[in-house]
């Protein structure tokens, strides 16, 4: 559904993005992580045909956005950073307007309109004029405008930015719900959120595309991936030691793996290793590695030589 | 057609719904009032003419039209609110054609709530009626040039502050470049062909047409095309910032 390809924006000097490409299929959530200033709103930007890029190429559907730029900003529904919404409508009167420069008109608009009050919970505060709404309600305000025509492509930034912990489940599992018929591209910095409705992430850093991948496979390049922890009264590192690297942590050891690709062996091993000693396990775990720290390691060595 | 008359109605909308439009109406009738009869001797001239409430108007929309005008695109960049409306699918040429037409309809509501001037000329005696009308559809245009420059002054910044005070200057431009004192000023250094030629870029030189009850073609041409040059300036300053 959407297409980029080679995509660069220069504002001035810098080198705002700088050659991303990627593809996001129907059905596919992409997550579009990187810390501030990498890069993430102004590619969004330029999908959703606001600003258009220094060079490259944007296909969604079947238009590209900067040769027909309305058609394809028909299936695109927008959220942008911020959430603006013009502060002195109210919720109805703002709905009504999208709608109908959706070209959505009479009942057609009536059930798009009421659609997403429901999809959105905006029931309470309908006839509130936008400025006297708190965040969480304008935020949902902007998405309801975004889902109003219901669109095959759907670009949020920072979808859950300013909400409370419960808006931002009800937002998460809105995305994942809408991401089985739909390409959906949301930008975050908040590392949970890729696990809890992506299908696939990208992580970007000073307009660079430096990981892309399923979460499961980001986590995987993490140090930690593999690893096995264990907690036991009787144990030590030298005998641990005979399986990899250990690491002494407060009250356990970490074992990590010598080779990566040799899956639940370690954990096998250790096992084993009790057995063998008679050890009394209190814990362990074997590690899915952390997207935490994969993200700090692409992304934190650029931002410090800088 | 359809998405610039949504786009009109909701800035309209906006007009009307906020107690400034309504304080700038009382404010413009109140001014009109005082110019006409007062600073322009209505009652002194003992002639059945608008020409004293008319002849106000070029230096009465310098400061007006610029305050009605200079929200339109500075708010909408301030607030962001310019993202989610040239992310729908709204051509840029529309939305800035819908809010100059917005805003203009606005002027003109102000202007059509003057006509108890005109009540009061034909109470009084028996003025020329074909002439007033001319005189308000040029009152028309001349608002209409004022407020495409300010559209275009809105564009370039978020600050509503220096949209006004650069539209203002603009349009005194547009004044001064006919009025007589500066015109009388030229001619002592500049040859008649000069002076004509800066005087014809003038909005007073091609409003005092319409006030003497003339609607020439070349004067509706003129605002025409002021206007249409504005908007256009307004749209290369719009796509500028989007393409950093």
């Amino acid at each position: 559904m959407i297409k980029i390809d080679n995509l660069v924006k220069v504002f001035g000097p810098k080198r705002a993005v700088d050659g991303i490409s990627f593809t996001v299929e129907r059905g596919e959530v992409l997550g579009f992580l990187g810390p501030n200033g990498a890069g993430k709103s102004t590619t969004m930007r330029m999908i959703t045909g606001f600003m258009p890029p220094t060079s490259g190429k944007i296909t969604v559907g079947t238009h590209d956005v900067l040769e027909s730029p309305i058609e394809a900003k028909r299936l695109i529904g927008y959220l942008p950073e911020n959430a603006a919404s013009y502060p002195d409508m109210t919720v109805a009167s703002f709905l009504d307007f999208v709608a109908e420069l959706r070209n959505l008109h009479g009942g057609a608009r009536k059930k798009a309109v009421n659609r997403v009050i429901d999809l959105c919970f905006l029931q309470s505060v309908l006839h509130q004029s936008i400025d006297t709404l708190s965040k969480g309600y304008k935020h949902r305000t902007c998405l309801a405008q975004a889902l109003i025509h219901d669109p095959d492509v759907l670009i949020m930034d920072e979808p859950t930015d300013g909400l409370d912990p419960n808006q931002k489940h009800e937002v998460r599992n809105l995305i994942r719900e809408l991401g089985a018929n739909k390409a959906i591209i949301f930008s975050t910095h908040i590392l949970e959120e890729v696990d809890a409705a992506c299908s696939r992430a990208i992580i970007i850093d000073r307009g660079r595309i430096v990981a892309n991948g399923t979460p499961e496979e980001l986590r995987g390049m993490s140090e930690l991936a593999g690893a096995v922890t264990l907690q036991a009264r009787g144990a030590t590192k030298e005998r641990l030691e005979t399986l990899g690297r250990v690491e002494q942590l407060n009250g356990a050891f970490r074992i990590y793996p010598r080779d990566k690709s040799q899956g639940p062996q370690l954990a096998q091993d250790v096992v084993q290793l009790v057995n063998q000693y008679g050890w009394t396990v209190e814990g362990m775990y074997s590690e899915r590695g952390e997207l935490d720290e994969v993200f700090r390691r692409i992304t934190l060595p650029d931002t410090v030589k800088k | 057609m359809k998405t610039i008359w949504t786009i009109t109605k909701r800035e309209l909308y906006a007009y009307f719904t906020s107690p400034v439009a309504y304080v700038f109406l009382v404010i413009f009738l109140l001014l009109t009032g005082f110019f006409t009869f007062t600073a322009g001797n209505f009652f002194e001239r003992g002639e059945a003419s608008l020409a004293a409430f008319f002849g106000w108007h070029p230096w009465l929309y310098l400061v007006l039209v610029p305050a009605v005008g200079m929200r339109v695109w500075a708010e909408e960049r301030r607030s962001g609110t310019i993202e989610l409306l040239l992310t729908l699918p709204v051509a840029p040429w529309q939305a800035i054609v819908a809010k100059f037409l917005a805003s203009w309809i606005f002027l003109a509501v102000a202007l059509l709530l003057t006509f108890p001037a005109v009540i009061t000329v034909n109470i009084l005696g028996e003025p020329d009626n074909g002439m007033i009308f001319a005189g308000y559809l040029g009152s028309l245009f001349l608002a209409g040039a004022y407020l495409a420059i300010t559209c275009m002054t809105s564009a370039m910044t978020r600050n509503q502050v220096v949209a006004f005070i650069l539209s203002v200057v603009i349009c005194l431009f547009f004044i001064l470049a006919g009025f007589n004192p500066v015109t009388d000023l030229m001619t002592r250094w500049a040859s008649p062909a000069v002076v004509d030629t800066v005087a014809a870029f003038s909005v007073v030189t091609h409003f005092d047409g319409f006030q003497r009850g003339v609607i020439d073609i070349r004067d509706l041409v003129f605002f025409l095309s002021l206007i249409g040059f504005a908007l256009f300036a307004t749209g290369v300053i719009i796509r500028g910032h989007r393409a950093g």
